[in-house]
């Protein structure tokens, strides 16, 4: 292998999403903004946002990850993913996901007060993520 | 002694409840695979979890945060993870005993209780305590998502001060066979968490503080999630050790009633020949 790797992991409280010993690079979705990552990284520790994350295999493909908040840690060249959820690109319901988009949307244009929308816009954030995470197929 | 119609009535009975217990056990068995796997599979993330939160304290130096502040124990929260259903041993027993125990003799206005599963709450309800939650037992689709709302409850318990001390009661998954009822503090969390601590230096983005306040609340959700489902999967291994056994009681009953049944066969049978015999021989 002619690039240097790392290990990535992707974690939920469900199952291990994915696990790959040898990633050359990744990209994900930091709180304070997207933030990438090269085979030994000094040591991080940062809180994850809804986003998507890249990253390229050795093969030299790259595969998307969807993610909803979490966090990731960097150490000693090895890259954990802590997610609340998260799924590859192959894995999401389009369909679901785009229910859970319609119904935010909805949700949001009802102006009912009795509607949190911080929670719906969350939702709808989550639902746009997987969309676009799920548009990366093939 | 009865009469073979009524012995073979019973057999009947009993045969029918073999059925039952004997499918119980099967759908416990298939429910204890499934629920191992979902307990196994929490593993990996706790465990990292606090590998994290270990590296984090160590180069941060001390940590403060409101979910490890330790007060004295006044009022004092208990959680305890019961089943919905019956049947399944001494399970839910075993469960709500070791709660008892552990609220000893506190005064009944110190305590409160979060109640997962029906039968906790039948347990619990004519006891003198406080009850302010109660959860319906998780069922095989239990997700992550669904402790959260129960979770922050028991957080902002905590955090505002209406309680001291957070406790979960569930029973422990050792294995199929055997099931551990235990107790563990959920709140204040220990501020020195186990794993391996690195002595270096760590970037963080945010700073420390804001990032410990976002996983704190996690790791106890963590903790909780994994709880739940590692009640779980102990209740359907109670469930399955305890309806094998009554299928195998079952079957040794059914071998008494039909060796029963066969003797008063037998003896109405000869009952009946000697009366012919007898009425022959008095015709003679």
């Amino acid at each position: 292998m002619s690039e240097r790797t790392f290990k990535l992991e992707v974690v939920t409280p469900d199952r291990v999403v994915y696990s790959n010993d040898h990633v050359v690079s990744i990209i994900a979705p930091g709180v304070e903004g997207y933030l990438g990552a090269l085979a030994n990284r000094a040591p991080l520790v940062t809180q994850l946002d809804i986003g998507e994350i890249d990253f390229r295999k050795a093969d030299g493909d790259w595969d998307y990850i969807s993610v909803c908040g979490g966090f990731m840690e960097v150490f000693e060249n090895r890259v954990t993913i802590l997610a609340e959820s998260a799924e590859l690109c192959e894995e999401i319901d389009v369909e679901r996901a785009e229910r859970a988009r319609d119904r935010a949307l909805e949700r949001i244009a009802s102006h009912s007060p009795d509607i949190d929308i911080d929670r719906a816009q969350a939702a709808l954030k989550r639902a746009l993520t997987r969309l676009h995470v799920a548009s990366r197929r093939g | 002694m009865p009469t073979p119609k009524a012995i073979r009535r019973r057999i009947r009975t009993v045969k029918n409840i073999q059925k039952i217990t004997n499918a119980m056990k099967m759908v416990a068995a298939a429910r204890l695979k499934k629920a191992q796997a979902r307990a196994e599979a929490a593993r990996p993330y706790a465990r990292k979890m606090s590998e994290l939160i270990a590296n984090l304290a160590a180069s941060t130096g001390a940590i403060e945060h409101p979910l490890l502040e330790a007060r004295e124990e006044r009022k004092v929260a208990f959680v305890v993870i019961g089943a919905d259903r019956g049947l399944a041993g001494s399970y839910n027993v075993n469960v709500m005993h070791k709660a008892i125990s552990a609220i000893g003799d506190r005064e009944p206005e110190n305590v409160k209780l979060v109640l997962v599963g029906k039968k906790a709450v039948g347990f619990f309800r004519r006891r003198p305590y406080e009850i302010v939650a109660k959860v319906e037992a998780p069922g095989s689709t239990i997700t992550f998502g669904d402790v959260r709302r129960l979770t922050s409850q028991i957080r902002s318990m905590f955090e505002s001060g209406q309680v001291d001390a957070v406790y979960l009661v569930y029973a422990r998954f050792v294995t199929a066979m055997r099931q551990e009822p235990a107790v563990v503090r959920l709140l204040p969390m220990e501020k020195a968490v186990t794993g391996e601590i690195a002595n270096v230096e760590f970037e963080f983005e945010p700073e420390p503080g804001k990032l410990l306040s976002a996983l704190l609340p996690r790791y106890v959700d963590t903790q909780v999630y994994q709880s739940l489902v590692e009640a779980q999967a102990s209740e359907q291994g109670a469930r399955m050790t305890a309806m094998s056994a009554a299928t195998k009681n079952a079957g040794e009953m059914i071998d008494t009633l039909t060796l029963a049944y066969n003797k008063a066969r037998q003896a109405a049978i000869t009952k009946e020949l000697t009366e012919i015999v007898g009425g022959a021989e008095a015709l003679r």
